[in-house]
């Protein structure tokens, strides 16, 4: 089993996807959330490009991920903009004290 | 075990451990930086994959530009010299305990289904076939991605501006 | 002319004054002269009601014309078949010449009140009334059903009512409206009665269809006895509204209302409307009715003319005098002398009318002295009014040349040919007694009113005969009294054209139910519209040169009593009250009537009502109080239930989903990663759950 095939890349990005939900999850500091989130994207891009490789269907896997990282681009623009827009409003970044949904 | 193993168990390693840090670590500036071993680590992964274009995007917007920002965002939200800067975690046990049962049930089931593996496809001219592709089947997802670019890059303007007049 | 114009007419005359009432009463304020409206809507009907009258008799003598409508329908009810009432109106000869007298004096005292009430408070209402008393009483007389008959006799009782009150600042007026009121409806109960027993048996109120039923021997529950029932409870309607005994104690009370209302409603034309209802019925009322008819009509006549003798108020000998005379009417029409006892209806209405309305001159010339003991030569500060009053008193007297005489002749002699053939002599006894009292005591009030010296100097002084419209219906109708306009013969009344339009029907009984006389016989008169047997022809004429000699006797006699007593003076009237002390009280205080009524059925109706009122306070009272007490103690109880165990469990209800509230709300921290955990957690049970399936 130490044959390097589609099982690897798969598990490898299931584990870094359950890293990505661990930070999402535990950090306080909402920049910290940002760069789990930030994982889990990546961890889904291995998968597609894994499947584009093992799988059938062509090109459309790198195609997907190629966008996902486009939409990663955005995402974390707008995300900091908004980080940083919280810090101004309530002078700090920690999500466990943003908790205005409660009300 | 072939040198293609090899590499991919050293990546995987450098990918999963600089994760481990980035999730785990209290200090802030540290995740940052074992953020940018992670991207590295997955772009290595890509360029075994066969997608060396893809690899390349991602060392030049992960590393080159979100990281930036991240980095960026930290120093705008945290002193440096406070003990703000370190960040502690919450809610570890539940987290922990969910997060790896969670993790043991994809494990599981990504192991025990049984993918139709085709044999590996070699693509030698993916920069082309890439190129092809965004301006023929893909180019109303490329055009949107231009678009959505434009109001992210608006959006997070207005967002974080200082002053509402 | 045909007969839908005639009906047409009819039916204008019938709504004029009912559109004067409805003017007046809304708008009387606002139309200026509102009387004169009145008084040529009802000038209109009386000319419109002389053409009805000529054009009926000249065109369609002997033809009743009838229209009808469906008023209302039932539909077809279960053991009755499609049943329904139906309106109408009838014109036979009687109802045109009723129509024309109605509003022949309803104009005159139209136009008498015109003066007489000047000045009044409620002057434009008071004609209002006049007006819907014209239009209740001529719908009595066009109707061709008992219901609407009962409808209009009711409106009728309205009217008077809101008349006799019309003064009704005063205690006494208004005591005399109520007394009428109530005292016609004691006879209304028997009235209607009267017809609900012939509505049951025939499903319709139709004169015509019920007179067919029994005429085909078709009688009601099949036995005659309830035709007698009927007939004897509808002439209870009769008794009420004539005043007849024993309900004729409304009438003299009634005198409180204005004079020229005593002179048409209580003289001329709603008395008379019971009259009118026995004539209408006339034809099916059994022998054993008829005697009843007859002798109440006599013991009234009776009655009332010895109450007339001692009276003192003009008008309360008046009002006797008018009860005396009903009475002679229903008696006449009790013996089967339906012809003059119509006759005798008609006459009476101009001469009393006039009677009344000249003492209504008196009374207003004398600033409302009504007492004769303090009148008294008049005759020179009045003409007009002493002689229209004389001819009038000359006709109810029966001095021969007047109307009076001729009707009064025929009754009497209808009554001895009656007691000839059947040997009820009492009848023609009593008749006879009251024409010669009756005589006495009208001359009595013309002496002591007009004669003699003024016994109270300082009214007499301002004494003033009335003005021209006040003057003009006294002379119109004393006229009327004088037996030109009747028949050419002043002896003879068969003579006139009265008996020729006004002939007696025939019976339509059975034939052993009837008065033997009464029957037609078959043969020779089959053509003759006469409706009694050739015996009861000879009988009738025998009698009425009997009659005349008799009746000219006892009149003559009574005006000489009342001269020598009253006149000259020959014998003291005091002293002779004097030694007739007893029987002097006794005609004085109306044979202690109102007494009686007071102590018999006014006390029992009052202690019957105390003990309603007490069984009502106590009993029902109590029930209903108990009911509530015992509501109170049921609410009392299901309030505390309601308290405690529904409101308990409410209570426990919001309290258990408080307190699991409190714990779950733990859950919610307002922190987004404590929800992914729990997402998290959720998707990690899914994923189980879902696997175990």
């Amino acid at each position: 089993m130490l044959q390097v095939g589609l099982y690897h890349f798969l598990v490898l990005s299931g584990l870094l996807f359950s890293l990505g939900i661990f930070a999402v999850l535990t950090r306080k500091n909402a920049i910290l959330v940002l760069m789990g989130i930030e994982l889990i994207l990546n961890s889904a891009n291995i998968n597609f490009i894994a499947f584009a490789k093992y799988g059938n269907f062509g090109f459309s896997g790198q195609m997907v991920a190629l966008f996902v990282i486009i939409l990663a681009a955005a995402e974390a623009a707008v995300a900091l903009a908004i980080v940083l827009n919280i810090y101004k409003n309530f002078n700090t970044v920690h999500v466990d004290e943003i908790d205005g949904l409660k009300d | 075990m072939q040198l293609y193993d090899i590499i991919f168990y050293l990546f995987a390693l450098i990918t999963l451990a600089s994760a481990l840090i980035v999730v785990s670590s209290k200090n802030i500036v540290y995740s940052a930086f074992s953020l940018l071993f992670t991207f590295f680590g997955v772009a290595g992964i890509y360029v075994l994959l066969n997608a060396d274009f893809i690899a390349v995007v991602q060392l030049i917007v992960y590393v080159g530009g979100i990281l930036i920002l991240i980095i960026f965002g930290v120093m705008l939200t945290s002193k440096i010299t406070d003990v703000q800067i370190k960040s502690e975690s919450i809610q570890i046990l539940p987290a922990t305990i969910a997060v790896g049962i969670f993790a043991g049930i994809l494990t599981a089931s990504l192991l025990k289904t049984d993918w139709r593996v085709a044999f590996p496809a070699s693509h030698d001219q993916t920069i082309f076939t890439i190129g092809r592709q965004l301006i023929t089947g893909y180019v109303l997802p490329f055009e949107l991605a231009g678009i959505v670019l434009l109001i992210a890059l608006i959006g997070s303007v207005m967002i974080a501006r200082k002053e509402r007049s | 002319m045909n007969e839908t114009l005639l009906l047409q007419l009819s039916a204008i005359i019938l709504f004029l004054p009912l559109l004067g009432f409805v003017l007046l009463i809304f708008f009387g304020k606002r139309i200026p002269k509102a009387h004169a409206v009145e008084n040529f809507l009802i000038f209109v009907g009386l000319v419109l009601s002389i053409i009805v009258a000529f054009g009926k008799i000249s065109f369609f003598n002997d033809q009743k014309i009838v229209y009808e409508f469906q008023w209302l329908s039932f539909g077809n009810i279960p053991l009755i078949g499609y049943t329904g009432i139906k309106f109408g109106i009838m014109l036979d000869n009687v109802t045109v010449l009723m129509q024309f007298v109605v509003m022949l004096i309803s104009f005159v005292v139209h136009l008498f009140s015109v003066k007489y009430m000047e000045g009044d408070l409620r002057y434009t209402r008071y004609f209002a009334y006049l007006g819907i008393f014209t239009f209740s009483m001529l719908g009595i007389v066009v109707t061709h059903n008992f219901l609407m008959m009962y409808i209009f006799w009711e409106l009728v009782g309205l009217s008077s009512y809101l008349l006799i009150g019309f003064w009704f600042e005063k205690k006494s007026a208004s005591d005399a409206a109520k007394k009428a009121f109530i005292v016609n409806r004691i006879g209304d109960i028997g009235f209607f009665l009267g017809i609900l027993i012939l509505y049951v048996n025939y499903r319709t109120f139709s004169f015509n269809e019920i007179f067919t039923q029994i005429s085909l021997g078709n009688l009601p529950f099949g036995s005659s006895a309830w035709l007698t029932a009927s007939g004897i409870l509808i002439f209870c309607g009769a008794v009420g509204k004539s005043a007849q005994f024993p309900l004729h104690v409304w009438l003299p009370d009634a005198m409180e209302g204005p004079t020229p209302v005593s002179a048409l409603i209580h003289a001329a034309t709603m008395v008379a409307a019971g009259v009118y209802l026995i004539a209408k019925v006339f034809v099916m009322l059994t022998a054993d009715a008829l005697l009843v008819i007859a002798y109440i009509g006599a013991i009234t006549a009776f009655i009332s003319a010895t109450i007339a003798i001692t009276q003192n108020d003009i008008k309360k000998v008046l009002a006797y005098s008018t009860v005396s005379q009903l009475g002679y009417m229903i008696m006449a029409l009790g013996v089967g002398a339906y012809t003059v006892a119509f006759f005798h209806l008609v006459t009476h209405a101009f001469f009393k009318a006039c009677l009344f309305l000249g003492s209504g001159s008196v009374i207003h010339a004398m600033h409302h002295e009504q007492d004769i003991r303090y009148l008294g030569g008049l005759r020179k500060k009045m003409p007009y009014t002493y002689y229209t009053f004389l001819i009038s008193t000359l006709a109810i007297s029966g001095v021969p040349f007047t109307s009076g005489f001729l009707s009064k002749d025929g009754i009497l002699g209808g009554t001895l040919a009656f007691a000839n053939l059947t040997g009820y002599w009492l009848l023609p006894i009593i008749g006879f007694l009251v024409a010669s009292l009756t005589a006495f005591y009208m001359f009595r009030l013309v002496i002591l009113t007009f004669h003699g010296e003024a016994r109270d100097r300082h009214k007499f002084e301002h004494a003033h005969e009335s003005p021209a419209t006040m003057v003009l219906p006294l002379a119109i109708l004393a006229v009327l009294s004088i037996f030109i306009f009747y028949t050419p013969n002043p002896f003879n009344a068969d003579a006139g054209w009265f008996t020729k339009w006004v002939k007696t029907p025939s019976t339509i009984v059975p034939q052993n139910q009837a008065f033997g006389f009464m029957i037609k016989e078959s043969g020779e008169h089959s053509e003759d519209i006469v409706a009694h047997s050739l015996q009861y022809t000879e009988a009738l004429h025998h009698a009425h040169s009997q009659a005349m000699y008799i009746s000219l006797l006892v009149a003559g006699l009574g005006i000489l009593f009342a001269f020598v007593i009253y006149q000259w003076r020959k014998i003291s009237a005091d002293n002779l009250a004097q030694k007739l002390k007893p029987l002097y009280n006794f005609s004085l205080n109306k044979w202690y009537f109102d007494e009686l009524y007071d102590k018999t059925a006014v006390t029992f109706t009052i202690v019957l009502s105390r003990i309603s009122a007490w069984f009502d306070a106590k009993i029902i009272d109590g029930i209903v109080d108990g009911t509530a007490s015992l509501t109170r103690v049921s609410a009392f109880g299901t309030g505390k239930f309601d308290n405690v165990v529904i409101d308990g469990f409410v209570n426990f209800t919001a309290y258990f989903t408080g307190f699991f509230g409190l714990i779950f709300r733990r859950l919610q921290t307002g922190k987004v990663q404590t929800y992914l955990v729990m997402v998290l957690s959720g998707l990690v049970i899914l994923f189980f759950i879902l696997r175990s399936l």
